[in-house]
């Protein structure tokens, strides 16, 4: 067994494991930790196959950013979560079965096509020379130039969605209000009297 | 480099897909349980796009992964914004009652 291969199956082992644990943890916040363990093994995968533009963004965008999205989520809203746990067994047999069907419909696919090219020998993803990184960005700025500015269009639609969804106007929440203070006269608020000594108002 | 077989990385995937399927089907009244298994199975498709990208000797595999986490991400934060509206308007995140809007 050569290293490349052992570090694979350990990778791969972390990844699959976690990934049982993230659907099957009775703590939603263990869930999202494991959800973070699966998405850093994987970036270990994504390195060994000398993609490492996509592990990175990988750890920088999903540990960092997606990931903690969840967890802040998860533990901002005060959720009884063992209650959310009842019918857990309910609905095994039935997810059981459609997992066990899909899984052996990927095994026929892979059996009957995807083995004869595995013993190819794995090409450079990038010209000699050129690192990955760069490869990729020449592709993403010319090749697919249109695809990329989509991909941000669809990222500021999420901004203005998630936005929207969220903001809410209290009304009992004290703002300052710009207008109204400038327009504010001392007619309005002041007055003046004369007081008698020793009589008050 | 020291092959790992194609079929390795497939495997891989297929079995994270079927986590996340099996997932989303396990954990049907918690929302963000669910949204996490869609990660997973987009996590799963990453993983085929950038092992074939790799053995096909073809850089539009990765480019298409880049697209797929974005999309996932904003995917997510729209999820996750859906959940904290609907929170804060039930008090609970039971998707089983998602449809009372229902005529």
């Amino acid at each position: 067994m050569t290293i490349a291969l052992f570090v694979f199956y350990v990778f791969a082992l972390v990844t699959t494991a976690s990934a049982v644990m993230v659907i099957a943890a009775r703590n939603p916040v263990h869930s999202v930790l494991f959800l973070i363990l699966a998405f850093v093994s994987s970036a270990g995968l994504f390195v060994l196959l000398g993609a490492e533009f996509l592990a990175m963004v990988l750890v920088v965008v999903y540990v960092g950013a997606v990931a903690v999205l969840f967890l802040f989520v998860v533990m901002m809203l005060d959720i009884d979560f063992v209650q959310l746990r009842e019918g857990f067994l309910q609905y095994l047999p039935v997810g059981a079965l459609v997992g066990l069907v899909l899984l052996v419909e990927l095994a026929l696919v892979f059996g009957t096509q995807a083995v004869e090219t595995a013993a190819v020998d794995m090409p450079p993803t990038a010209p000699p020379g050129v690192t990955n990184t760069e490869a990729l960005g020449s592709l993403l700025y010319t090749r697919y130039f249109y695809l990329f500015q989509t991909a941000g269009a669809i990222l500021l639609v999420a901004i203005v969605g998630a936005i929207t969804l969220t903001l809410r106007h209290r009304p009992d929440a004290k703002r300052q209000d710009i207008s109204r203070q400038v327009h504010r006269r001392p007619s309005d608020t002041l007055e003046v009297r004369k007081v008698r000594p020793r009589s008050g108002i | 480099m020291p092959a790992i077989p194609l079929s390795h990385y497939l495997v891989l995937a297929a079995l994270l897909f079927t986590i996340g399927v099996f997932g989303i089907f396990l954990n049907r009244k918690n929302v963000i349980v669910i949204l996490m298994s869609i990660e997973l199975l987009l996590l799963a498709i990453n993983v085929n796009f950038v092992a074939f990208s790799a053995y096909l000797g073809d850089l539009a595999g990765q480019a298409f992964a880049m697209f797929v986490l974005t999309v996932a991400a904003a995917e997510a934060a729209i999820g996750l914004a859906i959940v904290v509206v609907y929170f804060r308007n039930r008090g609970s995140i039971e998707v089983e009652d998602i449809n009372l809007m229902k005529g």
